[in-house]
C-alpha cells in the first residue's frame, strides 16, 4: 500500500524524525484553519500518488490564510497525470540550503534491503543516478543486523555527506531504519532530505509503501487506506475476500490462481484484437476452493459491472475438482436469481484438469442457455471476446 | 532421477496437525511421498492417523530429524508463525524447506533468508507462497496435484501455481522430471536461476519450461544466466502482458512499477538469448512439444 505524503510525514513524526509542522486539508476552509494555526508563510502541496507534481504546478507557496485558501482552491481538483487532487498538505516553510536523497527499499534481486543515499538530492535525482551514478551510493542492508550507528556511518561516509551534517544524517539513517522495520515498510524515500540555513536536517518529503501482508501486526494501517480512491466493486470484492481488480474492458474474467488469471487476461486481450478490440473487464482470482458460494460472490461482482458484456470462467482443476466447480457455477446462477439478480450476460466456461469430464457433463446437463462450454483456454477466450463484441 | 526431491527424500510436515497441513499430508502420502512425521510442540509424542498411516508428532524439526532422518520439511503454519518455523528448520540443518504459506510479511522472508545465508546457506528454501515441488512418480512436497502428469524428461520452474498445473497438463503425455513452483512473492528463497542450474546438471532432464510473470527482474536475470550456463533447450512463458502498471495482480510480486517488470521486457530478454517464448500457455506447450519431438 502506497501512502500519501502527509501520511508518510505523520509516520515519520511518530517515529521521532524531524519533519515540518503541518496538516492536511480536503477543502479551502480546512486549509485556512491550518494556515491560521501555523502562521506566516506556508507551502501548499497537492497530495497525489504520482511523481512530478511540482513541475505540474501542484506545489505553491502562500503568505497568510487568504493566500493559502486561494492556492488550495487552485490545487484541489487539479488533474496531475490522471490523478485528481482531493487533498492538500500545508506545512510551514523551510530555509533550504542543501538537498540530499535518502531511502530504504526492498532489493528483490538480492533478496534483502537496500539503502540509496546521495548528496545530490532534489527534483532531478533520477537524472543524477543516470548521468553520474558515482554520486549515488547503494548499500545492501542485512535484514538481520539492520542499520546500527556503525552501518549508518559507513553509508554516510560512502555517500560523502559533509562533516557538519554527518552526525545528524547518521541519526536520521538509524531512526528511518527503525521506522522502516517497525512499520513493515517496503519503501521509505526522503527526497529531499534538506539541510536548512542554520544547519538542521529535515525530512521534507515522504514516500512510503507498507506491506499489506504484515497487516496482522498493524491494525492501525487499515485506517491509512484511501476509501474514496477504492473502486466500489473492488471494495465489495474485498469484503467477500475476493481478489478483484477493476480494469476497463468488456469481458468479465473469473479464474483460479493469480498466474492463470493474469494469463487469461492476456489470452482474452489477444482474442479481442480479432473482435472489435474488446478487452478484459477485470482480474478476479477465486482461489483454490471454488465453492458455489464463492463462485456466486464472484459472478455477482463481475456481473454487477455494467461494462461487462460476457464472462469467461477459466478454471483449472488442481486440488479443486471440476465437477465441484461446475456445480458451483450452476448453483451460483440459481443463487443469483434467488437474490433477485437478472442474469442476462453469456458465460463461457472452460474446465480442465481434475474431473474435467464430470464437470463438463454437469454444465451440459444444466441446460442453461447462458452457459456455453468451450474446452480449450484459447478457444474459450476467442468465444468470450466474440460474445462481448456482439453485446457491445 | 530428479532435482532436490527424489523417491529417497524423507519428508516432515511443520503444521501437520492444522487443517491445511493435515489435508495435504494425506494428499502427499497418497502421491507416494515418504512422510516420516510432523511437528507441533503441543502435541509432541502423539501420533496422527492418515488413512492407516500412523505418523509421529515431534516437538521440533531437530527432534524429527534425529528420530527419522528427515531431509525435507514442508511448512504449512500460518503467516504469523512462518518466520519462526523456517528459522527452526534452518537451525536443525535440514536440506530442503518448502514454504507453502501465503501472506508472509516480506520483512519476515528477508529475515529468514538472511539468517539462512549467515548460517552458510545449508538449507534450500522454496517459497514462500508457493505450491511446492513435485517429482512425478517419485515424491511430492507441497500442494501440486500429483495425478496431472507422470514422470518424464521436462523440467518446469514457475512463479505461479495454477499455471504450473496448466503446463503440466498440457504436456502430460511427455511428462516431467521435476516441477518447482517458486512462488510469486517479492522475495523468494529458490529462484528461476537456481532451478535452471539444477535442471542443467540433472542427467534426467532434457529441456526446461520456465514460467514467469510481471514484476521484478528475475526473468531478465534468468536470461543472462541461460546465455552463460544453460545448454539445454528452454521454453518460456510470461503472464501479464496486458496488466496495467501499478496494479497488483494477486501475487504481491506481480506489479509493474514504472517501465520495469513488464512482460514485453522479459520476453525480449529471454528471446535475445535463444529462449522460445509462447504467447499463451498452449502455444508454449506446443513449442516444447516441437523441441521434444525433434529429439
Amino acid at each position: 500500500m502506497d501512502l500519501y505524503e502527509y501520511q508518510g510525514r505523520d509516520l515519520f513524526e511518530r517515529h521521532g524524525l524531524p519533519v515540518l509542522a503541518g496538516g492536511v486539508a480536503t477543502t479551502p476552509e480546512e486549509a485556512r484553519a491550518i494556515a491560521e494555526r501555523l502562521g506566516g508563510r506556508v507551502v501548499v502541496k497537492a497530495q497525489v500518488k504520482v511523481g512530478g507534481r511540482g513541475k505540474a504546478g501542484g506545489v505553491k507557496l502562500a503568505e497568510g490564510a487568504e493566500e493559502t485558501v486561494a492556492r488550495a482552491t487552485d490545487i484541489l481538483g487539479m488533474d496531475i497525470k490522471g490523478h485528481t487532487v482531493h487533498k492538500v498538505m500545508i506545512t510551514v516553510t523551510a530555509d533550504v540550503a542543501e538537498e540530499y536523497y535518502f531511502s530504504y527499499l526492498l532489493d528483490r534481486a538480492n533478496r534483502t534491503f537496500l539503502c540509496i543515499a546521495s548528496v545530490a538530492g532534489g527534483m532531478d535525482i533520477e537524472q543524477v543516478a543516470a548521468e553520474t551514478p558515482e554520486k549515488v551510493v547503494k548499500a545492501p542492508i542485512d535484514a538481520v543486523t539492520g542499520v546500527d550507528e556503525a552501518k549508518a556511518r559507513e553509508i554516510v561516509t560512502a555517500a560523502g555527506f559533509p562533516a557538519e551534517v554527518a552526525d545528524q544524517v547518521v541519526e536520521v539513517a538509524v531512526g528511518l531504519w527503525k521506522a522502516f522495520v517497525a512499520e513493515d515498510a517496503t519503501l521509505v524515500e526522503v527526497n529531499p532530505l534538506a539541510k536548512t540555513g542554520d544547519g538542521k536536517l529535515l525530512l521534507l518529503d515522504a514516500k512510503v509503501s507498507l506491506d499489506e501482508n504484515a497487516g496482522f501486526r498493524h491494525p492501525d494501517h487499515e485506517a491509512l487506506v484511501d476509501q474514496a480512491a477504492v473502486d466500489p466493486l473492488e471494495q465489495a470484492a474485498k469484503e467477500k475476500d475476493l481478489n478483484y481488480v477493476k480494469l476497463d474492458g468488456e469481458v468479465g474474467i473469473i479464474g483460479n490462481g493469480a498466474g492463470l488469471v493474469m494469463s487469461t487476461l492476456d489470452v482474452v486481450a489477444y482474442a479481442g484484437e480479432r473482435h472489435g478490440g474488446v478487452k478484459p473487464a477485470n482480474f478476479l482470482d477465486i482461489g483454490g476452493g471454488a465453492s458455489a458460494a464463492v463462485m456466486a460472490n464472484g459472478l455477482e461482482i463481475v456481473l454487477s459491472d455494467p461494462s461487462v458484456k460476457s464472462v469467461f470462467v477459466n478454471v483449472f482443476g488442481g486440488i479443486t475438482a471440476c465437477d465441484a466447480v461446475a456445480n458451483g457455477i450452476v448453483q451460483a446462477l440459481a443463487l443469483l436469481e434467488q437474490r433477485g439478480e437478472q442474469v442476462t450476460k453469456p458465460l463461457v466456461v472452460r474446465l480442465d484438469g481434475n474431473n474435467a469430464e464430470a464437470g463438463r457433463a454437469i454444465l451440459d446437463g444444466a441446460n442453461n442457455p447462458l452457459i456455453e462450454r468451450v474446452d480449450t483456454m484459447d478457444g474459450a477466450a476467442e468465444r468470450a471476446a466474440e460474445l462481448a463484441a456482439a453485446g457491445v | 532421477m530428479a532435482i532436490w526431491l527424489t523417491k529417497d527424500s524423507k519428508v516432515i510436515v511443520q503444521g501437520m496437525t492444522g487443517s491445511e497441513g493435515s489435508k495435504h499430508t494425506r494428499r502427499m502420502l497418497a502421491a507416494g511421498t515418504t512422510i516420516v512425521g510432523g511437528t507441533n510442540p503441543r502435541k509432541a509424542g502423539q501420533t496422527v492417523d492418515f488413512d492407516g498411516t500412523e505418523l509421529p508428532v515431534f516437538a521440533t524439526v531437530a527432534d524429527a530429524m534425529k528420530e527419522t532422518g528427515a531431509d525435507v520439511t514442508v511448512i504449512f503454519v500460518p503467516p504469523q508463525f512462518t518466520k519462526a518455523a523456517v528459522i527452526e528448520a534452518i537451525d536443525a540443518g535440514i536440506e530442503l524447506a518448502v514454504v507453502i504459506t501465503e501472506g508472509v510479511p516480506v520483512h519476515d522472508t528477508a529475515a529468514f533468508w538472511a539468517y539462512n545465508v549467515a548460517k552458510g546457506g545449508r538449507t534450500r528454501i522454496i517459497g514462500p507462497n508457493c505450491p511446492g515441488i513435485a517429482s512425478p512418480g517419485a515424491s511430492n512436497a507441497g500442494i501440486i496435484p500429483a495425478d496431472i502428469t507422470g514422470s518424464g524428461r521436462i523440467g518446469l520452474v514457475s512463479k505461479s501455481g495454477t499455471l504450473t498445473y496448466q503446463m503440466m497438463y498440457e504436456l502430460r503425455d511427455i511428462g516431467f522430471s521435476t516441477c518447482v513452483g517458486i512462488g510469486g512473492d517479492p522475495i523468494i528463497g529458490t529462484t528461476h536461476i537456481d532451478a535452471l542450474a539444477a535442471f542443467e546438471a540433472d542427467p534426467d532432464t532434457d529441456a526446461i519450461v520456465m514460467i514467469g510473470e510481471i514484476g521484478g527482474d528475475a526473468e531478465e536475470r534468468a536470461a543472462e544466466f541461460i546465455k552463460a550456463n544453460v545448454t539445454k533447450p528452454v521454453v518460456g512463458y510470461i503472464a501479464g502482458f496486458t496488466a496495467p502498471p501499478g496494479k497488483t495482480m494477486g501475487h504481491a510480486g506481480a506489479i509493474i512499477s514504472g517501465s520495469a517488470g513488464t512482460a514485453d521486457a522479459k520476453k525480449s530478454a529471454l528471446e535475445a538469448v535463444g529462449v522460445k517464448v509462447g504467447k499463451t500457455p498452449t502455444e508454449t506447450a506446443r513449442l516444447m512439444r516441437e523441441i521434444m519431438s525433434a529429439g
